[in-house]
């Protein structure tokens, strides 16, 4: 098995008073898409200056591509993409001055430098507005060129904070899909802060979540769906009353039920045989339709884990 | 290290006139007294203004306003516009970002007073035509040179210390120009207080000037600004942390 891409080892970083991160232990694996999720003010964004070497910890360590931190962060600058919480644009420049700065900083050769440029404006069909200036685009657009900027010089990992932020729906879809491509095209490790659950799910193979800068849950979507998520069951049909709803809470392997959109939504405490809450349904008057099971999200997921944490 | 001071001069060019805003109307309203200087001062002087050390002025003035105007938004424009974490999380080392600035801030003002030196001659030549060309002595272009170089530079390092702690431009540039105008101010005002209150003082302080001779009073003014330079870049430069920019 190949080395982690990003090992974390009891990291800390206080501010004064507040603990931003709290004892943080994780191990990023390379070529995957690792979400790291939480809510706003969690830690997230320091956690990616503390990986980038732009912060130092308070106690604890970590290592990115094999180089520490606090001793070799120019190697880790050297070696990585990020696209921050802000796109980090030069707004009165062009697009393509914008990866033209950014590809000599990385002392990229100009013909390859202009070949790749190309390509990744090609890529995500923003080369044709090239020589515009930023200032004159659209948020989607900015963002895109920030992720071109952060792949241009071919990183084995990018740090990615809350990339579709701030954008419509169909924007977001699109940079996922950017995304997806080029980190899937290039082989990329990529560490994503987000706090939009359906972009982890949909991209990530791996994720974490933390809360107050501490570790709540790490592994694949699924993993964590069938560790904290509890099994639930969808009835299509009509006849949900009061007295069908008192009925299926007086049962002990339902923890909740509730009529969401016109279906019942019946969340159990453990997995069991639904048959028996299908025939209670029956017996009471109700007509059903279809009966679906179904795990709960990767947002329910998320929720569950910082209530308990709460 | 080089290429890389290269590449950051090569990106705030860019951007040196295209910010929209207060810098440009700034920058250009700077002109209008730049051109002053390189046509009021060397038409009332005439010949004087390449015979003596008058065309300091233009070595004090020209920079002093062009630096002053540019080098607050070296870090304090990247700060304000949100480029600055992306700049810090790229393999640019600290000195590179930091000289990269400096250098372009400094080349600025010293070709512009070059030029303003070179301007003036037009003006003079036009204004008190002798029938044959006139230039600088060669002392004099050598401590023009020199003298406009340091007040670039000094100003441009204590600028850059000021754009590193400001949170805007508009904050840097006002604490810069209150620092740079106000020790010449002082001067000013306490000499005419002085020699309208004290008999005697002009010819004591020309008396002074006289012995110590115009071109040792100019070397010992170009060490102290020279001194000043070095120490200034060492604040700066030890000044220039990215944990410590990233927390501001």
């Amino acid at each position: 098995m190949s080395d982690p891409a990003i090992r974390i080892e009891n990291l800390t970083r206080d501010f004064g008073e507040v603990r931003a991160v709290d004892g943080l232990s994780l191990e990023v694996p390379a070529g995957s898409i690792f979400g790291f999720l939480g809510p706003n003010a969690s830690g997230k964004t320091t956690t990616i200056n503390l990986l980038l070497g732009l912060l130092e910890p308070t106690a604890g360590r970590a290592e990115v591509l094999g180089f520490d931190t606090a001793a070799q962060a120019d190697e880790i600058r050297a070696r990585t993409g990020a696209l921050l919480e802000h796109d980090g644009l030069y707004e009165q420049m062009s697009a393509q001055d914008n990866l033209e700065f950014y590809g000599r900083i990385w002392r990229m050769p100009a013909a390859e430098r202009t070949e790749r440029i190309r390509d990744l404006l090609a890529r995500m069909g923003v080369w044709d507005r090239r020589e515009e200036r930023v200032a004159k685009w659209s948020r989607g657009m900015k963002q895109k060129l920030a992720l071109a900027r952060a792949l241009l010089h071919r990183p084995p990992l990018v740090f990615l904070d809350e990339p579709t932020a701030g954008l419509d729906v169909v924007s977001a879809a699109a940079l996922r899909d950017d995304l997806a491509e080029l980190a899937s095209r290039e082989g990329v490790t990529v560490f994503l802060t987000t706090h939009n659950m359906a972009e982890a799910e949909k991209l990530c193979s791996r994720v974490a979540v933390i809360r107050r800068g501490k570790l709540l849950a790490v592994g694949h979507p699924d993993q964590l769906r069938a560790q904290t998520g509890a099994p639930q069951v969808e009835v299509v049909g009509s006849g949900f009353n009061e007295k069908v709803i008192d009925l299926l809470r007086a049962r002990p392997e339902v923890s909740s039920a509730e009529v969401h959109n016109g279906h019942l939504l019946i969340h159990l405490s453990k997995d069991v045989d639904t048959a028996p809450l299908v025939n209670l349904l029956v017996n009471a008057g109700v007509s059903v339709e279809e009966v679906r099971r179904g795990k709960a999200s990767l947002e329910e997921v998320f929720l569950t884990l910082v209530d308990e944490e709460r | 290290m080089l290429g890389d001071i290269l590449t950051v001069m090569w990106k705030d060019r860019k951007g040196l006139f295209r910010q929209r805003g207060s810098r440009t109307r700034a920058l250009l309203t700077m002109f209008v007294p730049v051109a002053m200087v390189a046509i009021y001062f060397p038409w009332q002087m005439g010949r004087d203004w390449v015979d003596t050390y008058w065309s300091l002025i233009a070595c004090i003035i020209v920079p002093m306003l062009l630096v002053g105007i540019t080098i607050p938004d070296a870090i304090a424009g990247e700060r304000e516009r949100h480029t600055l974490p992306t700049l810090l999380a790229s393999r640019l080392s600290d000195r590179a970002i930091l000289f990269g600035k400096l250098a372009l801030a400094i080349g600025y003002g010293w070709i512009a007073t070059l030029v303003v030196l070179l301007l003036a001659l037009v003006t003079l030549h036009i204004a008190h035509w002798e029938g044959q060309f006139m230039f600088y002595t060669p002392s004099i272009i050598l401590v023009d040179v020199l003298f406009s170089l340091l007040m670039a530079t000094l100003v441009a390092s204590l600028g850059v210390l000021f754009s590193l702690r400001a949170g805007t431009v508009q904050e840097a540039q006002q604490t810069l120009m209150a620092v740079v105008m106000f020790p010449p101010l002082v001067l000013g005002v306490l000499l005419t207080f002085l020699i309208g209150q004290v008999s005697g003082i002009r010819e004591t302080i020309s008396n002074i000037v006289q012995s110590v001779g115009s071109t040792q009073l100019v070397l010992i003014v170009a060490a102290f600004l020279l001194l000043n330079c070095l120490l200034l870049l060492r604040a700066a430069m030890s000044g220039f942390r990215r944990s410590r920019l990233t927390l501001l």
